[in-house]
């Protein structure tokens, strides 16, 4: 259907990360064991006196980080989500959100796409636990070439910031010169029927959908919230005024991500049927990537379905 | 300024945090008034600061870890110049710089909002961290409470200052023996507490903590170490200065009434002669 290239997220993390530190004398990095898996490695050796490993130890790695901030550096903490947000959120919350401290977060491994690694591994709920707190800027990008803009975006911003991504290779469905703002959302593919809203991974599920449902005579526009925080709620307002009923799709819980952020929009602007995508209130399990997305529901065929349910009741209404 | 003077400041600081707590209602008087030696020979003796310029960029870094002892903080920095000594009775109440807790983005002169414990020292490795890294010559401080050590992370960030050997990073542990439940050995025992921090490779060095004049050895010897950070385990006395509070686990987080506040007082001022 599809000749995407498929290429992994992190590498855009750590070209972006090379990228800065050579930019820019007050990037520094730090590591918690998993420097290689990360990419911290590649700053680490090009930067060896800016990055500090840190061991284990993930709430000290982040209060360290906002040390470093206060110190006028410009930190970055990368280790897997689950860890990073759920470990330390404490003191994401209490020393980095409330201090309003410039510390920039990469939680890799995001989504159930984990794999073989299970539960403990696939970080379901970290979008909600970030999202949640004040002064926190919060990216779920879509492929190589975002998280590699996101990255770059992030540096340039004061302020505490999250960036979420997967391990597996994803389809790369934005081009370099793409445009990337935070905060604003992108317009992969314009259509009035209904709006898909998507981030992360299920964004390339989002095109192969829309595809599905053009063959049908359906026009869906499809909408990359790459940002979830803040969120660009006029994009959302102004496609359930367009379209009258949207899908969102995202590898997370409901709970607290994104279709839960797009509904708490329209419901207070625009309302019309919303239909999600996305986990359902589960724990993950060991599998091939494929097979667990397939299994919890996160593929396109998922959301051509949704978008079905939300059609007829945008019918009915 | 000698020790003498030293100790009437203490007296008044101690006068300070019994009024605001008193006048708040709330707030936790007890482990204030065991730091305040700690807290004034550091503020007035050692600390390179500007009080009227509290983001002097050559600083020194003091950070408080035992956010709760805010009282004794505030009344230190109102006495060395950062804000009117009259601004201390608005301690706790809406619209208050002086939050029930530091709080970073409120106070000038405050590093970094602290409350939820055991994240203080971390920060201020990562502050030594970014200093050696800059090549800047200030210094970073980092008061703890005993209670506090039993938060697993403060062990994470020991063990890093050790192994970055942050001689440009103090700390201070306020080794009052009380804390909410009771004795500290009786919650969770604490001993022997400076071999823990040996352990870790740390320069411990034990003091009084009300004996300004040791108060003062020990920060010059921090200062002086080189290779390794420098643990101040500083006995105190929680509740220190009031003899009903003295050692009352109870007062640690209890404002006093009208009443104890003048019996406190009166106390004081007796002490002063």
């Amino acid at each position: 259907m599809h000749n995407w290239e498929w290429r992994l997220c992190r590498d855009g993390f750590g070209e972006a990360l090379l990228e800065l530190g050579e930019k820019d004398e007050r990037v520094v990095m730090l590591g918690a064991d998993l420097s290689e898996s990360t990419r911290a490695l590649w700053f680490k050796e090009r930067f060896p006196q800016r990055f500090f490993s840190l061991g284990i130890a993930e709430q000290n790695m982040l209060s360290a980080a906002a040390g470093l901030a206060l110190a006028g550096l410009i930190p970055f903490v990368s280790s897997y989500g689950v860890f990073l947000s759920g470990r330390a959120w404490d003191q994401i919350r209490t020393t980095i959100c409330y201090s309003e401290l410039n510390v920039k977060m990469a939680g890799a491994h995001g989504g159930i796409s984990v794999g073989p690694d299970g539960a403990t591994h696939q970080a379901l709920e970290d979008c909600a636990i970030m999202r949640v707190l004040p002064h926190m800027t919060l990216v779920v990008p879509c492929d190589y070439h975002e998280t590699r803009k996101a990255t770059l975006a992030v540096a340039n911003m004061v302020g505490p910031a999250y960036i979420r991504y997967g391990r597996e290779k994803t389809p790369v469905v934005t081009a370099a010169d793409t445009p990337f703002e935070l905060g604003k959302a992108y317009t992969m593919r314009a259509g009035d029927d209904l709006t898909i809203i998507a981030n992360g991974y299920m964004v390339s599920q989002a095109l192969l959908a829309a595809e599905e449902l053009a063959d049908a005579g359906i026009e869906a526009r499809v909408i990359n919230m790459h940002t979830l925080k803040p969120l660009d709620t006029a994009a959302i307002e102004k496609a359930a005024r367009e379209t009258g009923a949207i899908v969102t799709a995202e590898e997370h819980q409901l709970i607290g991500g994104l279709g839960a952020a797009t509904a708490e929009v329209v419901v207070a602007t625009h309302p019309v049927p919303v239909q999600m995508v996305g986990i359902q209130d589960t724990f993950g399990e060991s599998g091939a990537p494929e097979e667990l997305l397939e299994a919890y529901g996160l593929t396109a065929a998922d959301i051509v379905a949704k978008a079905r349910i939300a059609l007829q009741m945008k019918t009915k209404s | 300024m000698n020790e003498v003077d030293l100790n009437d400041i203490c007296r008044e600081v101690r006068c300070d945090i019994l009024r605001m707590t008193a006048a708040a209602g709330s707030g936790h008087p007890g482990g204030s008034l065991s730091a305040v030696e700690l807290l004034v020979g550091l503020y007035c003796k050692k600390l390179r600061h500007r009080p009227q310029e509290p983001d002097w960029p050559d600083r020194d870094r003091f950070i408080l870890s035992k956010g709760h002892i805010a009282p004794a903080l505030y009344a230190v920095m109102a006495h060395t110049g950062y804000f009117p000594r009259e601004e201390l009775l608005t301690l706790r109440k809406m619209g208050s710089r002086l939050q029930g807790h530091p709080a970073s983005m409120r106070l000038p002169g405050i590093e970094v909002s602290t409350g939820s414990l055991g994240q203080g020292l971390s920060v201020g490795v990562g502050l030594a961290l970014g200093a050696k890294l800059q090549r800047k010559q200030w210094r970073t401080y980092v008061l703890m409470g005993d209670g506090e050590i039993q938060e697993g992370q403060i062990w994470e960030a020991a063990m890093s200052a050790g192994h970055y050997r942050l001689d440009n990073l103090c700390g201070i542990v306020d080794r009052n023996y009380m804390q909410i439940d009771g004795n500290t050995e009786d919650v969770m025992t604490l001993d022997p507490c400076a071999d823990k921090w040996r352990a870790f490779n740390w320069h411990v060095v034990e003091i009084d903590g009300h004996d300004m004049e040791q108060v003062a050895a020990a920060y010059d010897t921090a200062a002086s170490t080189v290779g390794k950070p420098t643990l101040i385990m500083a006995r105190t006395v929680k509740g220190r200065g009031v003899p009903f509070m003295e050692n009352v686990a109870a007062w640690h987080g209890k404002a006093p009434s009208e009443a104890e506040l003048a019996e406190a007082l009166a106390h004081l001022a007796a002490t002063n002669q």
